[in-house]
């Protein structure tokens, strides 16, 4: 329509598309100012910065908190915590949805499907906060069903929350309990796209159900559990503040301590803000560097990615 | 008559492995995940004296329900509550429309910088500031003991952008051109056309804005000291490390909370969730598969 072809100016453009830019300024301050302002706020990391001097008048120090990081024995059992619950979860909590969607897959009976889903969603939509004091209830060395089957057996109760040998093992179950569910969603939608035909010609064929499982179910799911585990791995160091927190006393500090954790007990409680944003921002590139790589892999090896 | 006798085949030893595996796994899981509920449910009820019996608390044997009526006379607790009411309601409609208003033009093919834009918002979903930054800045600007910062520091999310845009781009542009001939602004082709086209997807990212600030404490903990100004989660929070925590001063002017006091603050927490989430549930599900299909 326009008279000539060559590429507008800046101006004209937003002009031209005025009323749509004026839509997007709520949206676009809101990331510029929140996003990307505590994003300007990491220069702090590489000055020794005084809440009274503020950004401009605190002195830069280069890498010095990145040279005491790794001297710093709090911050390097802190990575290890973090990694070690991390692959745990991996381990762990990554496999489970993609059994239950098999089970779920091979449950004939449409109500009692329906019912077990509904259940295991549930946790999906609680807090942090009402889930830790479930489990802690539920784990309770006196009323805990858990305890009270070891008594029975003839073992002391154990205080689970408390025990460092178990602390990590509870921040991996409840994970398990409060993902479960709703992780196994995203698989349910890759076996519902199965041809139903295809399990048909199979049993005609005289496959069993084990065999339509390995050679159906599998397959059909094998590209969203590549992505997946792609995916989750490059997550490895994003520990989750929210869970940990509210698990976390100081007598498992020394096996649940996680980045997220340290850094709010350093930084927001001792206000030793420059020393944990370098830690957050140390973090944060690795692990920026991580999804980035992941992500390039997914997209090669399946041409799926997020975006 | 061999057709018949094939597709009524007698279950083999192999049929029955595969159900009992897979009945036994489920119905394991429900159970795992319904017996803490059941427990909670059953101390938030009982006396003092059933719950510091040692044994299973998975059914109710007496009632009393001392627990409720503390709690029902806490005014921090009620004060929470409405507090979190408001803040879930004002920050789904704000989440709802900054979204719709960022995704209608981000929509648009012919848009001059449209990835220059996106870029700018898939980045932040990779890339953070970081805890400290981001509460020196909400410090910085003079957000502290403020309501709205429960909505402003996380009124959209950039996946809830992404979900809406992707789902704006398969509305044909030639009912936004008809409109326009029409006569209509951009404002009414968004909310008149693209809205209730958008059921699915505004349904999906309502739910999620919901869930999000119904659950939310950390800006809570981060950012507010003024009691008045708590929300829920971050009450029970406190109700609940009452009693096990070192600052057992910083909480002395506080009633030392019992047992059933706390798992009934927790039953109390969970009724809007647990009363919305059957009719909510085909949405969650829904969203969950819009937002697990590449755009």
């Amino acid at each position: 329509m326009a008279p000539t072809k060559k590429k507008a100016g800046f101006f004209t453009n937003l002009y031209r598309f005025r009323e749509y830019y004026i839509m997007l300024i709520p949206g676009l301050l809101f990331f510029l100012v929140f996003c990307y302002g505590p994003m300007y706020g990491l220069v702090i990391a590489f000055q020794d910065y005084y809440p009274l001097k503020g950004i401009s008048g605190s002195s830069f120090v280069a890498l010095k908190h990145f040279k005491t990081l790794f001297d710093n024995p709090f911050f390097l059992s802190v990575l290890k915590n973090t990694l070690i619950i991390s692959i745990y979860k991996l381990l762990v909590c990554f496999p489970a949805p993609i059994f239950l969607c098999i089970a779920l897959n091979e449950i004939k009976n449409a109500k009692f499907k329906k019912f077990a889903q509904s259940v295991s969603y549930l946790p999906h939509f609680i807090s942090w906060v009402v889930v830790s004091g479930i489990i802690l209830e539920f784990l309770s060395p006196s009323r805990g069903p858990i305890n009270i089957i070891l008594q029975n057996l003839g073992f002391e109760p154990i205080f689970f929350v408390a025990e460092p040998k178990c602390f990590r093992g509870v921040l991996v179950i409840s994970d398990l309990w409060k993902s479960i569910g709703w992780g196994s969603i995203v698989y349910l939608a890759a076996v519902t796209s199965i041809d139903p035909s295809l399990y048909e010609a199979a049993e005609m064929d005289g496959a069993g159900r084990i065999k339509r499982i390995i050679h159906i179910t599998l397959p059909a799911l094998a590209p969203i559990v590549t992505v997946m585990l792609i995916m989750q791995s490059g997550k490895i160091l994003n520990d989750s503040f929210e869970q940990v927190y509210n698990f976390l006393t100081p007598v498992t500090y020394e096996v649940g301590d996680v980045i997220s954790t340290f850094v709010y007990r350093m930084g927001i409680q001792k206000m030793q803000y420059s020393f944990t944003t370098a830690v957050d921002l140390f973090k944060n590139i690795i692990s920026f560097g991580l999804v980035m790589l992941t992500n390039y892999v997914a997209r090669k090896t399946n041409d799926y990615a997020l975006w | 008559m061999a057709d018949t006798a094939k597709r009524k085949r007698k279950r083999n030893g192999e049929d029955w492995f595969v159900d009992i595996l897979a009945y036994g796994f489920v119905t394991l899981l429900s159970i795992s995940i319904l017996l803490p509920f059941m427990q909670v449910i059953t101390i938030s009820m009982s006396p003092a004296s059933v719950v510091n019996k040692t044994g299973f608390h998975m059914f109710p044997t007496q009632f009393d329900f001392s627990g409720y009526q503390q709690i029902a006379t806490d005014p921090n607790f009620w004060g929470s509550y409405l507090n979190t009411i408001l803040r879930t309601a004002l920050g789904t409609v704000c989440g709802v429309l900054v979204t719709m208003l960022t995704a209608y033009p981000l929509a648009r093919t012919n848009l001059p910088y449209r990835r220059g834009l996106m870029m700018f918002v898939v980045f932040t979903m990779y890339f953070s500031g970081g805890m400290i930054p981001k509460y020196l800045l909400v410090k910085s600007l003079g957000l502290t003991n403020n309501f709205l910062v429960y909505i402003l520091p996380c009124v959209i999310t950039g996946f809830a952008l992404i979900i809406t845009r992707n789902f704006f781009m398969g509305i044909p542009p030639a009912l936004e051109e008809s409109a326009k001939i029409d006569g209509a602004t951009n404002m009414d082709v968004l909310f008149k056309v693209y809205l209730p086209l958008s059921t699915p997807v505004v349904a999906t990212i309502s739910l999620w804005y919901c869930v999000q600030h119904w659950n939310a404490w950390m800006d809570n903990m981060l950012y507010v000291t003024d009691k008045a100004k708590y929300v829920l989660q971050y009450v029970l929070q406190t109700i609940l490390t009452n009693g096990q925590t070192a600052d057992m001063e910083a909480m002395g002017d506080m009633i030392i909370h019992t047992e059933t006091m706390k798992m009934a603050a927790l039953v109390l927490s969970l009724i809007p969730i647990v009363c919305t989430y059957p009719f909510l549930q085909k949405y969650f599900v829904k969203g969950m598969i819009v937002g697990s299909v590449k755009g």
